[in-house]
């Protein structure tokens, strides 16, 4: 029966394999976990940057349904959704790519019973597992700091994983269509803005019309939407709109990058 | 003398054939990137903190005071970017530095060589960012011109003793250290974003250790053309320490790497 769906179905339904490549890149990981643990310091370096400094200079902030929060109770769950893109990207893309042209990882891989669905999902399972052990420790902070205004902010952490699902899909279809590290320009060259611009440092209200809505379509944009809702307790029904967005995305980038890996790699 | 010349002459060629291929991989990190940065903080953030009025910038505009301290970090970003990965390539994976010295060139030569690009990639950079921050309006005199060679010389303190420690390196995991923990703190912790003296009485004191604090100080100092004599020698000559005492061990350390 099993065998019967996966040819029926586009998407492979067999999950559990990948779980041989979380477990490779956890060995691996074991033995340079300093570079893993000191990827939890940036984002609150610019929390504490953000959130002590230039929240002095900008006073209490108004949102649209006119609550009153401080300028880091505003900043901090966009920091939180900017780091579980940026934690998925890097891993998804740089590492991807290296591991595929260079180490070869991958054709090692598909040499067993892997099949191209199981290196995607383990790779995606692996940058998310990463990406939920920096969101959480980032939600200490935010508690320890008096960040945290409701209760909904449990569900920020599901919430940054999905983040994180969303661009780790997207990122790993992406980099199955790199030529060269050249190309990684154009990484940069899209997360970068949307950390900038993505109602991070200041209302989405700010932007004229035309600007709002280009803001409003950009994945990060829903993002910050849900984990700023979620923190600060102004939660809505618009919410289910965010999480779908965010995990429609991150399918259909695991179903690309599936599909390419397995052209690329299995020819 | 003649042998000086011509030893400087082949780097020149060398550096010159390097750029041609990669500098438009560089375009979107060192011109893009400071002005979304610009825009995002100086105009966007901007409009909510002169509208706080909370008088703590000394009646200037927000991008007029984070715009001399974005041109030093713009400048201090570029220059470990160059100090690090290209560095170590020379000596482990590309290994050209062994290329060049099997010719008339001393392991000195070439790590002057490598300075003298780095140079050169922060000033092009910091020529065009301080363009369009004078076209933004982001420079409250014309001395805010000044800023170049502050900027030049930020990105000189921070490559030399960067070089050093590349030099010195087995592996790249150094290099995500270097940013973590240096280039990052620096940037947001060195007075570019807001006053210092905002900051826990400790972390204070780290930011005035940092390289590119005295540099966002003198270049701000210049650009609202309120310098103290005495206070900017100082900042120039801790700057200044910074980069000859790192030539130094960059230089030692490329030596003992490149001939042992």
């Amino acid at each position: 029966m099993a065998t019967l769906a996966t040819r029926v179905l586009p998407v492979p339904v067999r999950f559990g394999n990948g779980r041989h490549l979380v477990e490779r890149n956890f060995l691996v990981y074991r033995r340079s976990w300093v570079v893993f643990v000191s990827g939890f310091f940036e984002p609150v370096f610019y929390l504490l940057s953000i959130g002590i400094g230039v929240a002095q200079l900008v006073g209490d902030f108004t949102l649209a349904d006119g609550t009153v929060i401080g300028y880091a109770a505003f900043v901090a769950p966009a920091m939180l959704a900017s780091s579980a893109m940026n934690g998925a990207v890097f891993d998804a893309t740089y590492n991807i790519f290296f591991r595929m042209k260079y180490a070869k990882l991958y054709d090692a891989m598909l040499a067993t019973p892997l099949r191209p669905w199981d290196v995607a999902t383990g790779e995606v399972t692996w940058a998310l597992l990463r990406g939920a052990c920096y969101s959480a420790m980032f939600i200490v902070v935010m508690l320890g700091m008096g960040l945290v205004e409701s209760w909904w902010a449990l569900l920020a952490l599901p919430g940054a994983v999905l983040i994180g699902f969303a661009f780790a899909g997207a990122g790993m279809a992406l980099t199955t269509f790199m030529r060269s590290w050249q190309d990684f320009e154009f990484v940069q060259l899209t997360t970068m803005p949307m950390f900038l611009f993505s109602a991070t440092f200041y209302p989405v209200e700010t932007y004229p019309g035309a600007i709002r809505w280009l803001v409003e379509i950009t994945p990060l944009y829903q993002g910050v939407a849900l984990e700023r809702a979620l923190t600060t307790g102004t939660v809505s029904w618009t919410l289910l709109i965010n999480a779908l967005y965010l995990a429609a995305m991150g399918t259909a980038g695991m179903y690309v990058a599936s599909r390419r890996l397995g052209k690329l790699l299995l020819k | 003398m003649s042998v000086v010349l011509e030893n400087g002459r082949r780097q020149v060629d060398y550096w010159a054939t390097v750029y041609k291929r990669t500098w438009k991989g560089s375009l979107v990190s060192s011109f893009l990137l400071p002005l979304l940065y610009l825009a995002a903080m100086g105009i966007g953030l901007g409009s909510f903190v002169d509208g706080n009025g909370s008088g703590a910038l000394g009646g200037i505009s927000y991008l007029q005071f984070i715009a001399p301290g974005l041109l030093a970090s713009t400048a201090l970003q570029i220059a470990v970017g160059e100090s690090t990965y290209p560095v170590l390539g020379g000596i482990k994976w590309q290994k050209f530095y062994f290329s060049m010295i099997a010719t008339p060139l001393r392991p000195a030569d070439v790590m002057y060589g490598q300075l003298a690009f780095v140079a050169f990639r922060v000033l092009t950079t910091c020529v065009v960012f301080l363009l369009v921050i004078a076209v933004f309006g982001g420079l409250a005199t014309p001395w805010g011109l000044l800023g170049l060679p502050v900027a030049l010389l930020v990105g000189m303190a921070a490559a030399a003793p960067v070089c050093a420690v590349a030099t010195r390196l087995d592996n790249d995991s150094g290099f995500a250290m270097i940013f973590r923990f240096g280039v990052i703190p620096a940037f947001l912790f060195s007075g570019a974003f807001f006053p210092v003296s905002q900051l826990p009485n400790w972390i204070e004191w780290l930011a005035y250790l940092s390289p590119l604090w005295h540099g966002v100080e003198l270049s701000r100092d210049l650009s609202l053309n309120t310098v103290d004599p005495l206070t900017a020698l100082g900042n120039l000559a801790y700057l200044a320490a910074w980069f000859g005492v790192g030539t130094w061990f960059a230089v030692r350390g490329l030596t003992r790497r490149l001939i042992s």
